[in-house]
């Protein structure tokens, strides 16, 4: 290719569409219970199994759990929860229909704010309806399909993102991710799992030439199932639209999956025609009111939401916007932060320390915050121990991980570990045999090369593995210099 | 005492209570009666002998114990096949549910078995409750007991068959545009279709579900009401069923029609009705003044569309009630299609008939985009004015009164080649559907020896005064007392 074709910039647009299963008891429309996994078809009945002469009864729950994330996401409430049926075959679909909501969702015209590091955005929400899951369909070893109902009739939630999309890099629809489940969990209105698909989330995207008013052909990504993936996913499927377009061909519209072992998006399906789902009034359901009261009282139990916990936390502990943001990103991470720091009485050190030992070690284990053995009251002990150099703050990254691994008191665990050496006797020993050791070191720093003083430090700890207090340990050195107190 | 298979149903319950006879030999009489008629009628698809003694013996044991017992105690009656019972076949009349056993019992279902009564059977019908003849059955057509090469009208034509021979001493059947009271009409018993909300539905096998409604059929409006305030009531599994006034059979015939208001609308006697058939709706009108009511034409004109907006609500409510049919879970799974979608296509193919087929593509077609304004919403449309018509007429009439069929019992095969003249034996009953108003059809005359139908319609939730009206004219004629031929 000769190298004096200009590129052409392309503009991406993103929309989002999003599944959260509700925190009920309950099923959507009959008794059965609402869980994760089990032994496939123990969870349930007549009605979610869709047996002849079966009627749906709705849950008042799910329906005050979709007002609820509707209010958080400044939606305007419905007057009535209407329901309509969405009519479609699949083997997952027990009654040929879903019991959804077409014209009239309980929340619409709603948004939330994104900072992605390109800066802030509003991102407008079309809809909040409700509506029924399906069941799961399974292909067998055998080669024969088995469909599992257990998950058939648990209530969800879709949350649809205004057209033309707010968003348009990949930075921006995994914020978007980001702060809707952090309000979702916040509320209480999901657990966020997005590994376990009780949230799912479909993005739905086009590439246009810069500059250009049409909107290109979208695509549909599913199987994302991790912020990591969302944001890799939605990168890829931008390039490749892009890259098609330069090429000169055209982008079909199409639903791909994500793989992520291969870390592309691969076709799954061609939407040559827009599916008929025959939308008609759920005969079989009337209308639930939703009365101003009902909707006042509802906003009335509202926690504080991330937005205001970031204002607030920035104001109250001076922490800075991300930091902010880090410990808002659930309810549990900034009731967990809140606690700690008021126990301990230093906001900063538990800050630091959230941010980066419990994230790492909750990464590495694959935990969420709620899951932590190690709770607000243990990190706060830590951090009195470590403000009082009760233990160092190497040490105190051993005692973090033991607590971490096992549930211990912190306190127990360094008490086990033996105290810091303060005592000068003990480590003078010690000093001797590292300058002993390390004659030209100790001569540098003695000419007065001060950076080899760090370097002296951490032989000492070395040598008493951690145990030794700097702070004695940087006098006693200071103490034996020439020009020293001796 | 009379034949136990002459006796009403109250009598029977009667009886049974004070122990003048035990519900085994109510049973087993009847169940005698179902071995010598059912071969000439073929009003049952399942006769249930071992569970109905059973039942009747835990009647007995319960009154000699001196237990309370139900107030249809002993009561033997059917089932329409639309109904699930809980371990019985339930076969909606078609191939595709063939030998589906239910694992639960319709709420109505269950209501009756506590009230007492012994189900003997369930009863045929036509397909998912699609038609006026109970010819459409995968499994036959009943024989109407007046005249066996009649049909016994339909839906619930077996449901009506079995109570006018005698098998039982009554029914349940279901009715979205007529379906209980035509039959009734054209096999001479009573039929009440109640206000819409008033039974649940919860084990109705759907056909229309926003039309759909479980009523009682019997030989006398006592006994219909004595089933109707067995099954009424709000059930928490049916968000449609609705927390009434209660009601009760003796609220029926205590009290007489004195200043009762009646409406006749013309709508209901022009052309297409039959002469002897307006004839008996008139002179019923003249004896239910001389018992000191007041009649009066009226006119409903909105009524005229009540077909055609029933032959686009109900078939596009049927085409998505019926898409659970699909070969998975139970009923009729087709060998021969690949896939899922070849499997769903072989199965529904093989399992339905044709007259559900026609209606399941008629739904699926006023549904589609781009015609759901112009049929689905505009019928709903209509199907609100016509509301609005019996509305202003019930400021005026305590009950409008009508014939129930254009006209009695007609041939088997007679009409099958003809689908639109099958269609308008329902348009008399059709509009009280579509304003989910209960409506009664009780005997009213006889023409060539087959019985006619006089339909009375009430305001929602007044069966009372309905049935007031119905049990107040019964008393004053003899029509519900003749026995058709196959009895003798
Ligand atoms: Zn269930």
């Amino acid at each position: 290719m000769p190298g004096t074709q200009t590129e052409t910039p392309y503009v991406g647009s993103i929309g989002m569409e999003v599944h959260a299963e509700l925190l009920t008891e309950s099923k959507m429309f009959c008794g059965c219970r609402n869980a994760f996994g089990g032994k496939p078809n123990t969870r349930c009945c007549p009605v979610c199994l869709g047996l002849p002469g079966s009627l749906p009864v709705a849950n008042r729950l799910a329906v005050e759990l979709v007002i609820r994330a509707a209010l958080a996401l400044n939606c305007a409430i419905s007057p009535i929860a209407k329901f309509d049926r969405k009519n479609y075959f699949y083997p997952d679909l027990p009654k040929g229909y879903q019991i959804s909501q077409y014209d009239q969702p309980i929340g619409s015209g709603g948004w939330l704010d994104i900072e992605p590091e390109a800066g802030p955005r509003r991102v407008r929400i079309r809809r909040v309806h409700l509506e029924e899951d399906t069941g799961k369909l399974m292909h067998l070893p055998t080669g024969e399909s088995a469909v599992d109902y257990n998950r058939s009739g648990v209530p969800l939630m879709e949350i649809v993102t205004e057209f033309p999309p707010d968003m348009s890099s990949a930075d921006e629809a995994r914020a978007y991710l980001v702060k809707l489940r952090a309000i979702l969990t916040c509320i209480g209105v999901s657990d966020g799992k997005m590994e376990q698909g009780s949230l799912r989330c479909e993005p739905n995207i086009s590439v246009r030439p810069a500059g250009s008013a049409a909107f290109g052909t979208k695509t549909e990504i599913k199987n994302l199932n991790s912020f990591r993936a969302v944001h890799r996913g939605v990168q890829h499927e931008l390039a490749r639209q892009s890259a098609l377009l330069r090429r000169g061909d055209r982008v079909a519209q199409e639903t791909r999956g994500w793989n992520e072992a291969r870390g592309e998006t691969v076709l799954q399906r061609v939407k040559e025609v827009e599916q008929e789902y025959r939308y008609f009034p759920e005969p079989d359901l009337r209308p639930l009111h939703i009365d101003d009261a009902w909707v006042a009282s509802i906003r009335a139990s509202l926690p504080e939401l991330p937005d205001t916990a970031r204002v607030r936390l920035v104001e109250q502990y001076g922490l800075s916007a991300t930091e902010a943001d880090l410990l808002t990103q659930t309810a549990a991470w900034t009731a967990y932060f809140e606690r700690a720091a008021g126990l301990c009485g230093n906001a900063r050190a538990t800050a630091n320390w959230m941010m980066g030992e419990l994230a790492r070690l909750l990464n590495a284990a694959g935990i969420e915050i709620e899951q932590c053995k190690a709770g607000p009251e243990a990190l706060a002990e830590l951090l009195a121990m470590v403000e009082s150099s009760k233990i160092s703050g190497k040490m105190a990254k051993g005692v973090w991980e033991a607590a971490f691994e096992s549930g211990e008191a912190p306190a127990a665990i360094a008490a086990r570990q033996g105290e810091q050496i303060s005592d000068a006797d003990a480590l003078g020993a010690v000093l001797d045999s590292v300058i002993a050791a390390q004659p030209d070191v100790w001569s540098a720093l003695c000419a007065g090369d001060e950076k080899k003083l760090t370097f002296m430090v951490g032989q000492i700890m070395k040598q008493t593995r951690g145990k030794a207090n700097p702070g004695e340990v940087n006098r006693l050195l200071r103490d034996r210099m020439p020009g020293g107190a001796q | 005492m009379k034949p136990l298979t002459h006796c009403s149903l109250r009598a029977l319950r009667d009886a049974v209570r004070s122990g003048e006879v035990s519900a085994r030999e109510v049973a087993q009489a009847h169940l005698d009666r179902i071995t010598e008629v059912e071969p000439a009628i073929s009003a049952l698809l399942a006769v249930t002998a071992d569970d109905a003694l059973a039942q009747a013996d835990a009647v007995d044991a319960a009154r000699s114990r001196g237990d309370k017992i139900g107030p249809l105690a002993g009561v033997p009656i059917a089932l329409k096949d639309v109904i699930c019972t809980r371990g019985v076949a339930t076969t909606c009349g078609s191939r595709i549910l063939a030998g589906w056993k239910p694992p639960y019992d319709a709420t109505v279902a269950a209501r009756i078995r506590e009230a007492g009564a012994v189900m003997l059977g369930k009863a045929n019908c036509d397909e998912f409750a699609m038609g006026s003849s109970t010819e459409n059955s995968a499994y036959g057509p009943t024989r109407n007991p007046w005249n066996l090469a009649c049909v016994p009208g339909g839906s619930s034509g077996g449901s009506a068959a079995a109570v006018a021979a005698r098998e039982v001493a009554g029914s349940l059947g279901s009715d979205t545009g007529g379906s209980i009271r035509q039959p009734a009409a054209l096999c001479g018993i009573v039929g009440l279709k109640p206000t819409y909300g008033r039974v649940s539905r919860f084990g109705l096998v759907a056909y229309a579900s926003s039309l759909d409604q479980i009523g009682p059929m019997a030989r006398s409006v006592e006994d219909a009401a004595l089933l109707l305030e067995a099954i009424c009531g709000l059930d928490p599994l049916d968000s449609t069923s609705v927390d009434a006034a209660p009601f009760t059979a003796t609220a029926v015939t205590r009290g007489d029609i004195r200043g009762l208001r009646i409406g006749v609308p013309r709508e209901f006697l022009g052309d297409g009705v039959d002469g002897p058939v307006v004839a008996a709706v008139r002179a019923a009108v003249e004896a239910l003044c001389a018992m000191g009511a007041t009649a009066e034409e009226c006119s409903l004109r909105t009524v005229r569309h009540s077909l055609a907006t029933y032959y686009i609500l109900a078939p596009a409510e049927a085409s998505s009630n019926l898409a659970r049919y699909d070969g998975v879970r139970f009923g009729l799974r087709a060998e021969g299609g690949s896939g899922h979608a070849g499997m769903t296509e072989a199965s529904r193919e093989a399992g339905f008939g044709a007259e559900t087929k026609q209606r399941i593509l008629v739904g699926t077609y006023a549904l589609s985009a781009g015609y759901y304004d112009a049929y689905y919403l505009r019928a709903q449309k209509v199907r609100t004015l016509i509301r609005r018509d019996f509305d202003a007429a019930f400021e005026r009439f305590d009950v409008l009164v009508t014939p129930t069929s254009p006209t009695v019992a007609f041939g088997i095969g007679e009409k099958s080649d003809d689908p639109l003249a099958m269609k308008l034996a329902d348009v008399c009953t059709l509009p009280a559907n579509m304003a989910g108003i209960p409506g009664v059809s009780i005997p009213c005359g006889m023409d060539r020896g087959l019985p006619i139908g006089l339909q009375i319609m009430g305001r929602s939730f007044d069966e009372e005064t309905t049935l007031r009206a119905a049990y107040a004219y019964e008393q004053a004629t003899h029509w519900h007392t003749l026995r058709p031929e196959v009895n003798r």
